[in-house]
């Protein structure tokens, strides 16, 4: 492979160095043409790709490079949802609204000052639950003032069900948060009765349709008043087969109306250990292939977001990994000073690096087009980051599924696996479930893979190779296409890497 | 006259708290509490006691018993 041995894993890996960093960056020089490119999408314009280009959730793209980290400061809400339950906690378990500590503002200083030092790929803060975040205002607005003094630059977000958001608004637009999450599961109140079973507005407690109505004025309120600010929204809807999964097609002309910017369709979780309504009744929730199918028919709306990971609402890191738990109250320093210094050299390596990579993503998309092949291809790939194929078969926690087809190599969702290899050591059953989970998947690209899980996944009809290791996602991906699908259309050969 | 949390079923959610018009209900420990000097179960200030009223888990803010 010509592909230059590089790794933002390994750059950013403990202990930091920013020289090292700053060295790195200089290896070879500038080999590639697009130093400087502003790896901006053509179709996007540029007051919106200023605003998405390092947050992780709002950008498939910066979700390879920039993390995120919620703090749970808003606790209490306003709404009962039928997904929800917030009493049950465990380490383990990554599910929207789940904490294992509530901060208080001052708390929350201290540990996003933490975290910017020690994880430079830090570039958005946001504020996520467990409760409301705009119910709960004075504790959310009072961390933002406090974090957005001490860290200038970094990015402000919230999660809020919309209900209490229109008496904020203009607030929210006063502090610059960019980007609001706004989960809207229905248009429909008789749906939304099945929902949630009673919100609490204007101090009075409300139940069935009549909750359900005045919630969905609310929340059509909350997307105008937004977007007449120019704050970007992303709606979150949940997907729950046999309630709302056909109608999030109506939920989705709704909110492109009303100039939603993503729309971001998750599968319900309801295991009965949760304790849940849903759990406990035994709703189940949709399958990946049936989550696929749904943005599938919903692509030409909404643009639609698929890298979601439905994080817990204090995770710390990239999308996929969380390391919340380096960072609980107990580990912060009594006193601490933020120093800009690792961020800043972080930006500088992923503004190089990810020029290269837009560069070879468009070149990519120009060779599978000139294959003129009508096949799709789906492939799972096993990735740290950075957008390269860098994470080895057992250790991935989850894999990043793209599909390959005549118009390029687009991602479409990401498969959650229990890691094969635990301390070297590969357990068959964990296989078989790591199996089932790619369901629909052809070909599993990762960084290295031994010759018993590699038979394994082959016997079910998977090819898994590393021969990829360290190359750009979608140029490895474009050449397993090519090869399976393709004629060579020139003497020249597939363009592996920038 | 004034109500009660029972620890017990509390999901300790803060929505009371964050409610409460007399800030008659604050963390002790791991639990909330409701002072009974301030609780005045929200009588003349609205329709039905406010903790009760947003609390996610039904009767867990409840009449606590006249003290003997």
């Amino acid at each position: 492979m010509s592909s230059p041995v590089f790794s933002l894993e390994a750059l950013v890996s403990a202990p930091i160095s920013v020289d090292a960093m700053r060295a790195k960056l200089q290896e070879g020089g500038c080999s590639s043409t697009s130093c400087g490119s502003s790896a901006k999408p053509d179709e996007m314009p540029e007051d919106v790709w200023d605003k998405i280009k390092d947050h992780p959730c709002y950008s498939e793209e910066a979700h390879h490079y920039f993390a995120r980290m919620h703090v749970a400061v808003a606790p209490a809400c306003n709404i009962q949802c039928n997904y929800c339950n917030r009493k049950y906690d465990c380490a383990n378990e990554s599910r929207p609204g789940v904490v294992s500590e509530k901060l208080t503002p001052d708390q929350a200083l201290r540990k996003v000052v933490t975290v910017a030092n020690e994880v430079p790929q830090l570039s958005v803060l946001g504020i996520a639950g467990p409760g409301d975040s705009c119910y709960d205002w004075k504790k959310t607005k009072a961390t933002f003032d406090a974090v957005s003094r001490e860290i200038p630059d970094i990015k402000l977000c919230l999660s809020t069900n919309g209900l209490a958001l229109p008496d904020h608004v203009d607030e929210i637009a006063e502090m610059n948060v960019d980007h609001v999450t706004v989960t809207i599961n229905m248009v429909d109140p008789e749906i939304g009765a099945k929902i949630y079973p009673w919100i609490f507005h204007q101090h009075k407690r409300y139940t069935g349709v009549e909750a359900a109505r005045i919630l969905h004025e609310r929340q059509m309120l909350s997307l105008e008043m937004l977007r007449d600010r120019g704050i970007l929204v992303k709606v979150n809807s949940v997907m729950i087969p046999g309630i709302n999964d056909e109608h999030l097609l109506d939920v989705n002309a709704w909110v492109k109306e009303r100039g939603a910017f993503l729309h971001n369709v998750m599968p319900l979780i309801s295991a009965p250990e949760h304790g849940t309504h849903f759990g406990l009744t035994g709703q189940r929730g949709p399958t990946a292939m049936e989550l696929k199918a749904l943005q599938d028919k919903l692509e030409g709306g909404a643009k639609l977001m698929r890298h979601c990971r439905q994080c817990r609402a204090d995770a710390v890191g990239l999308l996929g990994e969380d390391r919340g738990q380096e960072f609980t109250l107990d580990q912060l320093p009594a006193q601490i000073r933020y120093d800009p210094s690792k961020r800043a050299a972080y930006r500088e390596v992923v503004a190089h690096e990810r020029g290269d990579h837009q560069v070879n993503k468009q070149a990519v998309v120009a060779q599978l087009r000139a294959l003129g092949a009508e096949q799709t291809l789906l492939v799972a790939v096993a990735t740290k980051g950075g957008g390269r194929i860098n994470e080895h078969f057992g250790h991935a926690k989850e894999f990043q599924v793209y599909e390959a087809g005549p118009g390029g190599v687009t991602f479409v969702g990401h498969r959650k696996v229990d890691s094969y290899c635990l301390g070297g050591f590969g357990e068959d059953a964990t296989l078989d479930g790591v199996i089932a989970a790619l369901e629909g998947v052809e070909v599993v690209l990762c960084a290295k893979i031994g010759d018993c899980p590699k038979e394994s996944l082959e016997a079910a009809g998977i090819r898994a190779t590393d021969r990829y290791a360290l190359d750009y996602i979608e140029a490895a991906i474009g050449a397993v296409y090519a090869e399976q699908f393709g004629r060579r259309v020139t003497d020249a050969p597939l363009m592996l890497s920038a | 006259m004034a109500l009660k949390i029972i620890a017990s079923q509390c999901t300790v959610c803060g929505a009371c708290e964050f409610e409460c018009p007399n800030g008659a209900i604050r963390m002790k420990g791991d639990i909330y509490i409701v002072d009974p000097k301030k609780c005045t179960e929200c009588d003349g200030q609205f329709d039905e006691p406010q903790c009760a009223a947003v609390c996610p888990v039904p009767n867990t803010c409840v009449k606590a018993a006249p003290a003997a």
